[in-house]
């Protein structure tokens, strides 16, 4: 239980997604205009990345291990990505039509989001089990939700400032994310 | 690396994704939605830019709310003429040519002849100056000139001159968005073609306006009294053109005692209305 406990703080904090691996800069970066935006990308990847974790297990221990493809992994996890996603878009379409369309967009734009494989390999590598992977997988998609969402505010704010013309768009942007990334390295302390 | 593993693999990932391809094609057969089928359709006549113009989320939203009858066949504002017409054509419905509107500044109020109650100084955003007691200018409808609306216009089409905000028509592409950026609701779509506007936003009464600035509407009716085609009606103390009705005769802009009715023949296309001050 507390190893659960563990891997839930290191992916939601220490070891964010966005601010200490990298992963998932193209949304990050890409949606967070605006709070609300943001909290779509957050929720579709929470979504997807929970998902996409159980059946990436499925396929890693019990059709590529005993065949010995161990190695081909990162092109079976896209294929079973992707096909999950399509997959999981249409039964939304059809039977919670109201939660297909507040993923709106976001939920295909993520089909090949590299921190949504980023979450399956590194279960993988960690060797985690069944119950971890699909823990891993939920709370690194909460940390991203998480940065975006802060990410979405503080770019809400340097909506009304008046920077040099240097600075003005997306090097700011840039700029504050790095700065956001300083702060996030603080927890890093923290050694899980 | 054997030929054994090579087969192996290359085995397991073609069954892997005809497995995969069979569950999705059976999951689109069983999970198939009924949708009207003019959707895609509309969709192609769209310009796929998906830059939100329209105010829907992206061409495929608008494409459904049009097939819903929710939207105009002519909401698309990217769209020319003869996207209008095709999509008009899928629906069956006769196609109305879309009229090309432009954003008119109601305000002549520059710096000099308007009078100002205090200095503002805070950030640079007319939302921001006109949360903080009704801004600086002492006329409660006037443009605050600190360019909302220029930041907001997407093709740069608006600039601050003096103190007031001033559209440059041939950038201009009626899109809106500065219609819904300006706090005071200066700012109003005319057709593209209209000559004639009232350069006030005033609704405070005629002794209020006159005190407030050298221009402005004070409401006398003049113009609503000598319009021949009754396209001019007073409400708040201001004058309002009904486009629909006003043929750009003219007889309001001679018979304005405070010169306010402009007239785009007199002052340019470029909008500079000060000049004739």
């Amino acid at each position: 239980m507390s190893k659960i406990l563990l891997i839930m703080l290191a992916a939601i904090l220490t070891e964010n997604f966005i601010f200490s691996k990298f992963y998932g800069i193209c949304p990050f970066l890409g949606v967070s205009d605006k709070p609300s935006t943001a909290l779509g990308m957050g929720m579709s990847v929470t979504f997807v990345m929970t998902l996409s974790s159980a059946a990436t297990y499925l396929v890693y221990h019990y059709i590529l291990t005993p065949l010995g493809l161990e190695y081909l992994k990162t092109v079976a996890f896209i294929l079973v990505i992707a096909a999950l996603v399509q997959f999981i878009e249409m039964f939304l379409k059809k039977y919670v039509s109201s939660l297909y369309s507040a993923l709106g967009i976001y939920l295909p734009l993520i089909t090949t989001n590299c921190a949504v494989l980023g979450a399956a390999l590194t279960n993988i590598q960690e060797g985690y089990t069944f119950v971890q992977s699909v823990v891993f997988g939920f709370s690194a998609a909460i940390g991203f939700t998480l940065a975006i969402l802060i990410f979405a505010g503080v770019r809400e704010r340097m909506k009304y400032c008046d920077p040099p013309k240097a600075f003005k768009g997306f090097p700011l942007v840039l700029l504050a994310a790095a700065l956001l990334a300083m702060a996030f390295s603080g927890f890093s302390g923290f050694s899980v | 690396m054997g030929a054994l593993q090579i087969l192996t693999a290359f085995g397991v990932f073609v069954v892997l994704g005809a497995l995969i391809g069979l569950m999705l094609a059976f999951a689109s057969k069983i999970f198939r939605v009924e949708t009207d089928d003019r959707i895609p359709k509309v969709l192609e006549c769209l310009p796929g830019a998906n830059c939100g113009g329209c105010g829907y989320a992206g061409c495929a939203a608008l494409a459904e709310k049009i097939v819903a009858g929710e939207a105009k066949t002519t909401a698309c504002t990217v769209g020319d003429d003869e996207t209008a017409e095709k999509i008009a054509k899928i629906m069956g419905v006769a196609s109305e040519k879309p009229v090309r509107m432009r954003a008119q500044v109601m305000c002549s109020g520059n710096n000099d002849c308007t009078s100002k109650r205090a200095d503002y100084i805070g950030v640079a955003d007319c939302r921001a100056a006109a949360m903080i007691g009704g801004a600086d200018k002492t006329c409660r409808g006037g443009c605050l000139g600190l360019g909302t609306c220029a930041a907001a216009c997407p093709f740069g089409a608006i600039t601050v001159k003096n103190g007031t905000a001033f559209v440059e028509y041939e950038k201009c592409r009626g899109c809106g968005v500065c219609v819904a950026s300006c706090p005071r609701g200066v700012i109003r779509l005319i057709p593209y073609n209209s000559a004639h506007w009232i350069g006030c936003n005033s609704n405070s009464d005629g002794k209020q306006t006159r005190s407030d600035c050298q221009l402005g509407c004070i409401g006398c009716g003049i113009c609503a009294k000598n319009c021949p085609q009754k396209a001019i009606t007073i409400e708040n103390h201001l004058a309002r053109i009904d486009y629909a009705k006003c043929t750009d005769c003219g007889t309001c802009v001679s018979k304005c005692p405070r010169k306010i009715i402009w007239s785009a023949s007199t002052c340019g296309a470029d909008g500079i209305v000060i000049s004739r001050v």
